[in-house]
């Protein structure tokens, strides 16, 4: 038994079961994000799986993974978008490091 | 109903069906009217499954150990449809054609028809015994040629075609363009991209920038155009897909991506495809599967009769949704673009 099934992420409709309208507003607002635009789909498939990488969601790194493939990026391009997030979110967690620095400053002499 | 649902199709494949079940089938997506040919414009030739190399997606199962290959007889008799029906394109494929006795003289009579010739062309067999010719032989008799290469990397190509593959496809690509190909208009180079895995292939025009850049860049190789093409849930691809676990999310993949945009330019509709021994099918697919085409009274190319088969109702079954997801997918490349 484990919290998440892969089978779940061909049943995210279902959440338009109750309060179907706010599914479909999201929906329209997600797939409109997808599309190219001033960004190519490729461009915006390697964004998307950098930050599902980030919010660590399986099914959008699924989802992702193949949007990434089928849009031709291969995996050098891929790791790479996922070393970028990962470093910004290393890099975010070591800036708060100044924070402590300067509460140690205050209290010392 | 298709083959499928008729119970007539009862092949299997290491005890598991040849092709998928599904349980909302392609005949339902299409409609009562099915499918209708209107034409024929190519005569696609598969004259046997002898290849030098034995990918992982080959829907022929193709290898160095298949013996199946095609008679000088029924050579001609392609060569008298050609020319006694005008038809504009033979599309020859195989395995390797190069490989089998006849394959030169086919291509040299079948020119002087006034047909456009393809070869479906795996780039290695140039450095097999006896082949090291082929570019100027391709240049002289201005065969397109249509090269799969999977992908511009070596890690991908070499993953489902056998190790040292894309090397040897690069220096094969180079000879193509020291004669010519690519080059000259009258020499048409085309390669075939594949997916290297359970997705489907990218936008046609968008991966064919990269193949063009990344090639030229690295290798200084030109070439025409980029095909983008769908691994069919058949044969060694569909062991793969069972193997790896991949064969329900590929079919609902190709069944969620069913685009009905791609029906009226479906390859099956202009073609008609013949087996090493001479029987007709509506598409190399078909042919693997031994699903024939629906005349019985015009089985063979020994009794081809245009007439008949121009209009011919086009056999479908589960597997037709390789052809018809996102853009499509035909052997000149994306049906929808």
């Amino acid at each position: 038994m484990h919290y998440y099934n892969e089978e779940d992420l061909e049943r995210f409709g279902d959440i338009a079961k109750f309060r179907s309208e706010l599914f479909e507003k999201f929906l329209a607002w997600y797939q409109a994000c997808q599309q190219d635009g001033a960004l190519l789909k490729r461009e915006k498939a390697l964004i998307g799986l950098a930050v599902a990488v980030t919010v660590q969601c399986p099914y959008c790194i699924d989802a992702f993974t193949n949007s990434c493939l089928e849009s031709g990026s291969n995996m050098d391009q891929m790791t790479e978008a996922i070393h970028l997030a990962s470093a910004i979110r290393g890099g975010a967690s070591l800036i708060h490091g100044i924070q402590s620095h300067n509460a140690h400053d205050k209290v010392s002499m | 109903m298709t083959l499928m649902d008729t119970g007539t199709f009862q092949i299997t494949r290491n005890e598991w069906p040849t092709i998928p079940i599904l349980s909302s089938g392609f005949s339902e997506r299409i409609g009562p009217r099915g499918l209708n040919a209107e034409g024929v414009e190519t005569l696609q030739v598969n004259v046997g499954k002898l290849c030098n190399q034995a990918c992982k997606h080959c829907h022929v199962d193709a290898g160095p150990k298949r013996t199946e290959i095609m008679s000088r007889s029924v050579v001609d008799a392609c060569l008298k449809v050609l020319r006694t029906y005008g038809i504009p394109t033979l599309d020859i494929t195989g395995g390797a054609p190069e490989l089998i006795p006849d394959f030169r003289y086919l291509v040299e009579e079948a020119r002087t028809t006034g047909s456009r010739v393809i070869d479906r062309h795996n780039l290695t067999v140039i450095f097999e015994e006896g082949q090291q010719d082929l570019p100027e032989f391709f240049a002289a008799n201005e065969v397109e040629v249509v090269c799969s290469l999977p992908y511009f990397q070596e890690k991908q190509t070499d993953a489902q075609r056998g190790r040292g593959v894309f090397d040897k496809s690069i220096d094969a690509l180079t000879r193509l363009n020291s004669v010519g190909y690519g080059r000259d208009p009258r020499l048409v180079l085309n390669l075939v991209y594949n997916p290297v895995g359970a997705f489907l292939p990218p936008e046609q025009s968008s991966i064919e920038a990269d193949f063009k850049r990344e090639l030229e860049d690295r290798f200084g190789i030109i070439f025409n155009n980029l095909f983008t093409i769908t691994n069919m849930p058949i044969a060694r691809y569909l062991d793969w897909l069972r193997r790896s676990g991949n064969e329900a999310s590929y079919m609902a993949k190709l069944v969620n991506a069913f685009n009905p945009a791609t029906l009226p330019g479906l390859m099956c509709r202009s073609m008609i495809s013949v087996d090493w021994r001479g029987r007709l099918f509506d598409c190399d697919f078909n042919q693997m599967l031994e699903i024939p085409v629906a005349p019985d009274d015009a089985g063979t190319i020994f009794d081809f009769d245009i007439s008949v088969l121009e209009n011919r109702r086009i056999e479908t079954a589960d597997h037709c949704f390789g052809c018809t997801a996102g853009s499509g997918s035909s052997c000149g490349g994306a049906v929808s673009v």
